[in-house]
């Protein structure tokens, strides 16, 4: 899919590059704690669990389920109101905020805990968004076919 | 650790018109407020030696505009709780002995936007790289991310949330300073516009010009002041995170864990010993997590409480007695508010007065879910 232009766009830091890399190459990354094992996200050279400096990237399954959402009403730049603004809860533990594509932006398609595959939607040539889609076989009620 | 009613609050004001007030810039609506506050303690300028004040109105710009010079300044601001951590900062530099008399002052064009604070994006923030590029716009649109789960989790229902509208519309009705003093029902909640799904317009905090100001000096010294004093017995102070996306519990805010049971601990207090609270309410569940992140309920049980009237006029714990950021007033940093009310209440002074009040909790938090400050009141001395 492509996206509607007027989004806020993120910039990477030096801290968070791997992760915009990773999207941009079809991975979600996420960092794992080689110490404690701990499982985090937003990136950061370091885990926020026990402070070990001794982290490592790793690839992620991009399988999640819908944890909250709203749904905004109001006109933003980028955005046909109404759409949900989404946490997704990735297999792996962490959360992150997203949107949910394929997917009617109603109450009754969007059910806590159905599950989510990642959609990678490029957003320019640097920068692609990690959004979230209905997974096979659990198709939104509603959704078209 | 300072003993509970060390320092008092000895001056409370607001500025002389809250709601809309065209005709002031955010800096005056500073000014105008604690001038008030000096009037209401006979004080002059010159005997303000320490200032706190949040956000672009640094304490700098503030000290130079009042023509104060304070030998101790708190800059801190976390947002809309900071006038609870300045409470409880300044309570300690008083009783450290950094200064006497201690002036914290609010004062923001929210509605009217005359040198209003600029919220600028910053793309390369971690809030900026992982949550705005989801089409966020302010607090309406971050701040009920959680509450859908909250809802799940407890089967809390819409209704529920509703009440916490049409309660606090109860207790503006009888504010005539009040922006919304009409009553309300659930169905006239449920059927006001959408705003960002499951909150509607009347489940979201008003958008209003104003300010306030407080004056503290030590205990000693508050009686003899014109007005009675309102005690500090104990206060808390946390952060969790600038992303909401991020809190660790969709359900409870660890900020208001941490402040809430650190100011009850260091009151000495039981919940059974609160006479009046006021809870925060940018948005409807915020008095439900916060009666139960303070202990007054158990999880999942505050959407009951509301709904079964407790906090209502005339309940056992009355709750947002001014009419709350839904109906009273909301600046953008509307904790200065709380406190003012618990200040009234404490005093006996308030519009919609509760008989007897001994101990008020006034619980701020700033941000969504970011931070949090608790300040528990007392009308006497322990």
């Amino acid at each position: 899919m492509t996206l509607q232009a007027g989004r806020a766009r993120p910039e990477p830091t030096p801290e968070t590059q791997h992760f915009w890399d990773g999207t941009r190459a079809g991975e979600l990354r996420l960092q794992r704690c080689d110490a404690c094992a701990k499982t985090y996200f937003p990136p950061r050279p370091f885990c926020p669990a026990c402070g070990s400096r001794k982290v490592s990237v790793f690839r992620a399954s991009g399988r999640g389920r819908l944890f909250s959402y709203i749904i905004h009403h109001r006109a933003v730049p980028g955005f046909t109101p109404p759409y949900a603004i989404a946490v997704v809860e990735l297999a792996e533990g962490p959360r992150m905020m997203t949107n949910i594509v394929d997917c009617p932006q109603t109450p009754e398609a969007l059910q806590l805990d159905m599950p989510l595959e990642v959609a990678f939607t490029p957003m320019d040539e640097q920068i692609t968004l990690a959004l979230f889609r209905p997974a096979p076989g659990n198709k939104a009620q509603g959704a078209k076919a | 650790m300072i003993a509970p009613g060390s320092v008092a609050i000895v001056g409370a004001a607001e500025s002389t018109r809250i709601g809309v007030v065209p005709d002031m810039s955010q800096i005056m609506l500073h000014a105008d407020a604690a001038l008030n506050a000096l009037a209401d303690t006979g004080l002059k300028l010159s005997d303000i030696d320490g200032l706190a004040c949040v956000g672009p109105m640094m304490p700098q710009q503030i000290a130079h505009y009042l023509g104060i010079t304070p030998r101790w300044v708190d800059g801190t601001g976390v947002g809309g709780c900071s006038f609870m951590l300045h409470v409880r900062h300044a309570a300690a530099a008083i009783h450290a002995g950094y200064c006497n008399t201690v002036l914290i002052t609010h004062g923001e064009s929210g509605r009217s936007r005359i040198n209003g604070t600029p919220r600028p994006a910053e793309p390369q923030s971690l809030g900026g790289q992982f949550e705005s590029p989801f089409g966020p716009a302010g607090p309406p649109s971050l701040f009920p991310i959680p509450v859908l789960r909250y809802m799940k989790t407890y089967g809390i229902t819409h209704e529920q949330l509703a009440m916490v509208a049409v309660v606090q519309r109860e207790w503006s009705s009888k504010n005539p300073r009040a922006a919304q003093r009409d009553l309300v029902s659930v169905e006239d909640v449920l059927n006001s516009r959408m705003i960002a799904y499951p909150f509607r317009l009347l489940q979201c905090c008003l958008v209003t010009d104003g300010g306030g100001a407080l004056i503290l000096t030590s205990a000693d010294r508050a009686k003899d002041f014109p007005q009675k004093p309102a005690y500090i017995l104990g206060t808390g102070e946390s952060v969790e995170t600038t992303m909401v996306s991020q809190m660790a519990d969709f359900t409870s805010s660890r900020a208001f864990r941490v402040a809430g049971s650190e100011a009850f601990r260091m009151a000495g207090i039981k919940h059974a010993d609160v006479d009046h609270l006021m809870i925060y309410d940018a948005f409807a569940h915020l008095p439900l997590f916060g009666l139960e992140d303070l202990g007054f309920v158990g999880r999942g049980e505050a959407g009951h409480f509301i709904e079964e009237r407790n906090t209502a006029p005339g309940g056992k714990l009355p709750m947002n007695t001014n009419g709350g950021g839904l109906s009273y007033t909301h600046t953008g940093m509307y904790g200065m508010f709380a406190l003012q009310e618990s200040v009234r209440q404490v005093r006996g002074t308030a519009p919609a007065q509760v008989p007897d009040v001994e101990i008020s909790v006034a619980h701020g938090v700033g941000g969504m879910f970011s931070s949090s400050g608790t300040v528990v009141l007392g009308r006497d001395r322990p």
